[in-house]
């Protein structure tokens, strides 16, 4: 499956290209950013006057109440006050800057999944055919969140950089020297942070892969649930899954192991540089350079950052994973080659005139599956699609419908190039019953209206003609009744005519179906293709058959063996001429001769034998 | 970390999932997860003595250090080489802490990861385990998720949150020791505040619960809209939904953000209430030392070093709310996986199930009527008799009931009433093993793995070589059809088999099946997208290799019929007719109403 979606754009610069990143996010919603920085700052600011807070109630109430041996009353309810009204400003600060990171974050994660999946329902049909159900999911999902996962903490480091800077300037003030020890410290926790993540990234991108994989081995085989049961193959799938899961977890203790040296170390770092300014101080001390109650501040304010700083770790953790996550869902939004659109209409009224001229397709290069297709198909015919399976008629189709281009060669309606028509044309007038059955988890209704207006009457009618009115019905709540992911809860030849209904609805002008009736009994077909022919005189028809009722109603047949249109003519001509088309079409009568003759000399055998 | 990183993070529809969501409470579920998973206690032991250590290391540090500045320099003179001396010491204690920490994270990795891992395998065979029914009624991506983004909310929990509960119940008992020291009257004041916060917390916790769960529910719907655009994408654009397409994600994506800000507000809410309770008490510390001081029962510097005790006692507090937050995650996580442990596998594979003898197989219907739940019945008393070596062909309108009645032969779902015999024997009572080994189906759509088209076929029997495998597509007459594939048996077949076409990706299902070998085929219109050339090839060729078997089929081409010892055939979950097409045509009913419409479709006239 080629993809060309980097996994990763390792090396040196992942921190930098998280900073990028951040940056999108805080020039996407800066208000909401600032606001979670402010609080996170009142909230800095207010840790700090929470000491002075309470040096204020020692100095001003405590120690005279013990030296006076009399309790002043007013300056104890302020003191008290002090303290508790620091207290609420920063939980204000903190509960704001929580609130504010959160709703940051969750906005870009809305931001990246509604742009992600716009994406998806803009780029062409080809570009979905080359990448694997499973990354889209994640790439919408998983990626997404990891790419937004550093907003959550980012405010506090902001307000940590802040208190840092602060807090550098209050120690050269206080002493040169002692700032030296500061200025050793806050670039090591840095540094060390830096080497943190530099090991830590491949590791953690390689178990983002893992748990993206573990993921898509899960969303397979449960998706491949019933094969798995008939053939009894619980045991081989849960091994398969096991060697996954089991990756993921090497990798996630891979991770953890670098984790977990870094993170003890990070702590210990604001400690020991206490102690370092203990030590030094304990000279300046000797020298006479500094206080001994500049030296306690200057310990304090390093007790203070202890905590905090550790938010810059925070942060920084979730950027090597952030990157990898905001490189795929970019490769997403930068995905080009989407469809072209121009800005004819196909406007005219009345059944819809086909040509394919010189049409030819491959979905891997290098092996067309389609050859130099061509055919004309004259308003308000009907036209049979013929051909062995692995034909390409259902490829056929799909170029006729526009959901994929030709690689060579023009397909037309009303003798417009369908790569001319604007956006939103082709569909209006073109409607395709696909081979395989598609239904949303939605209501009868929605599925067969797709958020159209269309009144119930004509659903109704539509259900008619497609012969389901009669289990629509039956339905506890009718159109209303909501029928599961992928329709489960209907039987495949229900399924497929709420799939015809929905193209009749529409009354397209062009209708293609795509071998539309396999799940339906002969009778109901037959109903079903009758009704066609005389209710829906206003289209030009062309179905992928290959029973004989079907190709009966068509005017005309095309047959298509490996890729090439072999003969095109009526089915008389074609029976006439055309050898594969007859081995094709009359198989089980031919079978049926056989069998007869088979049984005849069966029983002449038993006879003799008698 | 709210939601965690899998394409499938979310919960599917709660409404109709008939999953159990585990109603147990939060402690029960803690538990019951703990005990699943016996890994998180291995080395155990070694852990805690670590976390021990690094938590007394956290603990005493600060408050050696704090000593070393209140000694040192805090009363007049500095007394310089007591600091030198005591720095040094403290160093060493902080080196020790961190590596106390290093290794004790280390080993809570792997015993964590490696419970998790088994957990996910558990999850994954126990949702295969479940019956098809039961497995239809949550998404495919909500199946997901519990094995994937649900058990990674646990690890966060187990990997940081479970040892911090231990390390700041460990602080808490050392701070609450050295406040009683100093004073008892006050550490009654700091305990009598921080109580009504402590007997509050379930309270938030519960309010927090739910908010979660709403917003793993809510990332269900998100995943359920995204993939719908991914795998319904030909339709979408066939009909030029992409609007409406749209809209539904947005309504998901927004439904999300709205209930992750909500759960957000609620923890923002909550969480700086220890912060209020903290200053609450220190104040009335400060009143009550004041007034205590008068009464001459403490001094300055005992109220002084009092109050740097009150930090200690708060920060395990103020993580214990954090912690809280991550164990909201884990239960959640917790309930979603036990969710799928604790729901029965209703169609189960029987313990000491009898192993049946392979050869000709019969099957008897015994009065068997089925309704899906909560549906009305499907199936009405259906007795038949499949004697060994029979050709059967099953024809009815859609919707008649002809699926349903290849499930419960195949034992995927069990009858409502009545009972179904294979050789003489109960289906329940056969081990899985034995069943799937002699009956195979199969399905409607032939889903395929995202592998080869050789790796697909041998999904049927893993012990096959590559030439059984040639050989088995060369008996099912498929031989020409391999050798123009570009890369044969090793040409790639797409997720879910999408680059092949719909009647090859039935060939591949078919031959899987049929290199299988099992002793009764059943073929549920595994052939309706295929060519009539081919599919004519196919039967001769099946009916050629399955003389000897049993073979069901269902079809609506009546060729199968014609070709059939006997056809049952199917009307509003009743057998109506029965018997070989010869005798059925000749009676007037549905058969010959059938049969009617199939021979003018099948001859243009
Ligand atoms: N998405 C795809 N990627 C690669 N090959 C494909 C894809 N879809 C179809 N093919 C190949 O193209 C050929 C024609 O397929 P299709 O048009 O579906 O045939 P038909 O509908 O006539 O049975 C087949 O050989 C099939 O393997
Ligand atoms: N999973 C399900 N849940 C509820 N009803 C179902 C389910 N599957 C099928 N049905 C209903 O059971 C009836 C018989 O379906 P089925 O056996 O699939 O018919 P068919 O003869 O076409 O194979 C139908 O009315 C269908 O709507
Ligand atoms: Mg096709
Ligand atoms: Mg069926």
């Amino acid at each position: 499956m080629p993809t060309k979606e980097s996994p990763a754009r390792p090396g040196s610069s992942v921190m930098l290209q998280g900073l990028k990143v951040i940056g999108v996010a805080i020039r996407t919603e800066p208000r909401i950013f600032t606001g979670a920085v402010v609080a996170s700052a009142v909230y800095g600011a207010m840790t700090v006057a929470s000491s002075w807070a309470l040096g204020w109630a020692t100095d001003n109430a405590v120690l005279p109440a013990f030296r006076d041996g009399a309790a002043g009353t007013g300056t104890l309810v302020v003191a008290a006050l002090l303290i508790v009204g620091v207290a609420v400003l920063k939980a204000a600060g903190i509960m704001g800057r929580r609130i504010m990171a959160g709703i940051h974050q969750y906005r870009m994660q809305a931001h990246s999944r509604r742009a992600v999946t716009r994406q998806y329902l803009r780029l062409p049909l080809a570009w979905h055919h080359r990448h694997p159900t499973g990354q889209l999911l994640s790439n919408a999902n998983s990626d997404v969140e990891a790419a937004w996962a550093p907003l959550a903490p980012l405010p506090m480091a902001v307000g940590v950089v802040v208190m840092l800077v602060t807090a550098a300037v209050a120690i050269v003030l206080v002493d040169p020297v002692l700032a030296v020890v500061g200025f050793l410290i806050f670039p090591a926790v840095a540094v060390l942070n830096l080497v943190y993540q530099r090991r830590l990234s491949p590791l953690a991108m390689r178990a983002q892969q893992l748990r993206a994989e573990v993921s898509e081995v899960a969303h397979e085989s449960f998706d491949g649930a019933l094969v798995v049961k008939t053939l009894g193959r619980e045991d081989a799938e849960t091994a398969r899954f096991q060697a996954k899961a089991d990756a993921l977890r090497d990798a996630n203790v891979a991770v953890g192991r670098v984790r977990g040296l870094f993170d003890p170390m990070l702590e210990a770092l604001p400690t020991l540089g206490v102690l370092a300014v203990l030590l030094v101080g304990s000279l300046r001390l000797e020298s006479g350079g500094v206080a001994a109650g500049d030296l306690i501040q200057v310990a304090y304010l390093f007790t203070l950052l202890a905590f905090p700083i550790r938010a810059l770790g925070w942060v920084l953790a979730e950027l090597p994973r952030s990157v990898v996550g905001w490189t795929r869902v970019t490769d997403v939004l930068d995905a080009t080659g989407s469809m072209e659109y121009g800005t004819a209409r196909l406007d005219a009224s009345g059944p819809a005139r086909v040509e394919a001229e010189g049409v030819s397709y491959a979905y891997v290069p290098g092996s067309p599956v389609l050859k130099d297709v061509r055919f004309a198909v004259a308003p308000g015919r009907t036209i049979a699609l013929v051909g062995p399976t692995g034909a390409g008629k259902s490829t056929l189709t799909q170029l006729l419908a526009r959901l994929i281009d030709p690689g060579e060669g023009v397909v037309r309606v009303d003798g417009v190039d369908l790569r001319e028509v604007a956006r939103g044309e082709v569909s209006a007038s073109v409607a395709l019953v696909p081979q395989q059955t598609f239904l949303f988890d939605d209501t009868v209704r929605g599925n067969i209206a797709l958020g159209g207006q269309e009144p119930d009457e004509r659903v109704w009618a539509a259900l008619r003609l497609a012969q389901a009115d009669g289990f629509v019905s039956a339905l506890p709540s009718g159109l209303d009744t909501r029928i599961g992911e992928r329709g489960a809860t209907l039987s495949g030849g229900q399924r497929q005519r709420l799939a015809l209904a929905r193209a009749l609805v529409r009354e397209p002008r062009l209708l293609i179906l795509d071998d539309a009736t396999s799940s339906v009994d002969p009778q109901v077909e037959k109903r079903i293709l009758y009704g066609l022919r005389d209710g829906a005189a206003e289209a030009t028809v062309i179905v992928v058959a290959y029973r004989m009722a079907t190709i009966a109603l068509a005017d005309e047949v095309v047959y298509l063996e490996q890729g090439v249109v072999t003969d095109h003519g009526t089915h008389e001509q074609l029976l006439a001429r055309c050898a594969g088309y007859r081995d094709l079409v009359t198989a089980y009568e031919r079978e049926e001769a056989e069998r007869a003759a088979l049984d005849i000399s069966e029983d002449t055998d038993e006879e003799v034998v008698a | 970390m709210t939601a965690v990183t899998d394409p499938a993070t979310g919960t599917a529809a709660g409404e109709s999932s008939s999953l159990r969501s585990a109603d147990r409470g939060a402690l029960e579920t803690f538990k019951q997860g703990l005990r699943l998973s016996p890994e998180f206690r291995h080395g155990l032991a070694g852990t805690l003595v670590l976390a021990v250590l690094a938590t007394l290391g956290k603990v005493v540090v600060p408050i050696a250090v704090q000593q070393v500045i209140d000694r040192g320099l805090g009363s007049g003179e500095p007394d310089l080489p007591f600091i030198r001396n005591a720095v040094a010491l403290c160093a060493l204690a902080v080196v020790l802490t961190a590596l106390c920490g290093y290794l004790m994270n280390v080993r809570l990795y792997r015993s964590t990861e490696s419970g998790l891992a088994a957990l996910r395998g558990k999850g994954f065979r126990h949702v295969h385990d479940l019956s098809v029914l039961t497995q239809n009624t949550e998404r495919r991506g909500g199946l997901v998720s519990r094995v994937t983004g649900d058990v990674d909310q646990i690890s966060t929990f187990m990997q940081w949150g479970g040892l911090m509960v231990i390390v700041s119940a460990g602080q808490l008992v050392v701070a609450t020791v050295l406040m009683a020291v100093y004073s008892w009257q006050l550490t009654l004041i700091v305990w009598a505040c921080f109580l009504p916060l402590v007997l509050a917390l379930p309270r938030f916790q519960r309010l927090v619960a739910k908010a979660y769960t709403k917003v793993r529910e809510r990332a269900g719907d998100v995943l359920a809209a995204v993939s719908e655009s991914v795998v319904g994408s030909a339709v979408i654009r066939a009909y030029g939904s992409e609007d409406r397409t749209a809209e539904r994600i947005d309504t998901a994506v927004d439904g999300m953000r709205a209930a992750q800000t909500r759960a957000q507000k609620i923890v923002g809410f909550t969480f700086p209430a220890t912060e209020l309770v903290a200053s609450i008490t220190v104040a009335l510390v400060v009143v009550a030392g004041v007034w205590l001081g008068v009464a001459d029962s403490i001094t300055a510097g005992r109220l002084i070093a009092f109050l740097f005790l009150i930090t200690l006692f708060i920060s395990p507090l103020q993580t214990a709310t954090e912690v809280l937050n991550e164990a909201q995650n884990a239960i959640a996580g917790w309930r979603r996986i036990l969710g799928v442990l604790d729901t029965p596998a209703d169609v189960a594979d029987p313990e000491n199930g009898e192993t049946l003898p392979r050869g000709p197989i019969s099957v008897r219907f015994d009065g068997v009527g089925f309704a899906y739940p909560g549906g009305p019945p499907v199936l009405h008393d259906v007795s038949v008799e499949i004697p060994p070596r029979t050709r059967v062909a099953v024809v009815g309108e859609t919707g008649s009931g002809k699926t349903t009645f290849a499930k419960l032969l195949t034992r995927l779902m069990d009858p409502t009433s009545g009972r179904i015999l294979v050789d003489g024997t109960d289906l329940r009572t056969v081990s899985f093993s034995s069943l799937r080994e002699r009956i195979v189906m199969v399905p409607q759509d032939g889903f395929l793995f995202d592998s080869t088209l050789e790796d697909n076929i041998r999904f049927g029997r893993p012990s096959a070589t590559r030439e059984e495998i040639t050989r088995a597509l060369t008996e099912l007459g498929l031989a020409d059809w391999l050798d123009g594939l570009p890369a044969g048996l090793d040409s790639p077949v797409g997720q879910r088999g999408e680059s092949l076409s719909a009647g090859e990706r039935q060939l591949v299902a078919l031959a899987r099946a049929y290199l299988a070998d099992p002793d009764l085929l059943l073929l549920d219109e595994a052939t309706s997208a295929v060519d009539p050339a081919t599919e004519v090839r196919l039967a001769r060729a099946l009916d050629g290799v399955t003389r000897g078997r049993t073979a069901v089929s269902i079809a609506h081409r009546l060729s199968t019929a014609q070709a059939a010892d006997e056809v049952l055939v199917f009307e509003h979950g009743r057998i109506v007719q029965r018997g070989p097409h010869a005798v059925l045509v000749e009676q007037p009913g549905v058969y010959a109403d059938l049969y009617a419409s199939w021979t003018t479709a099948t001859t243009v006239h």
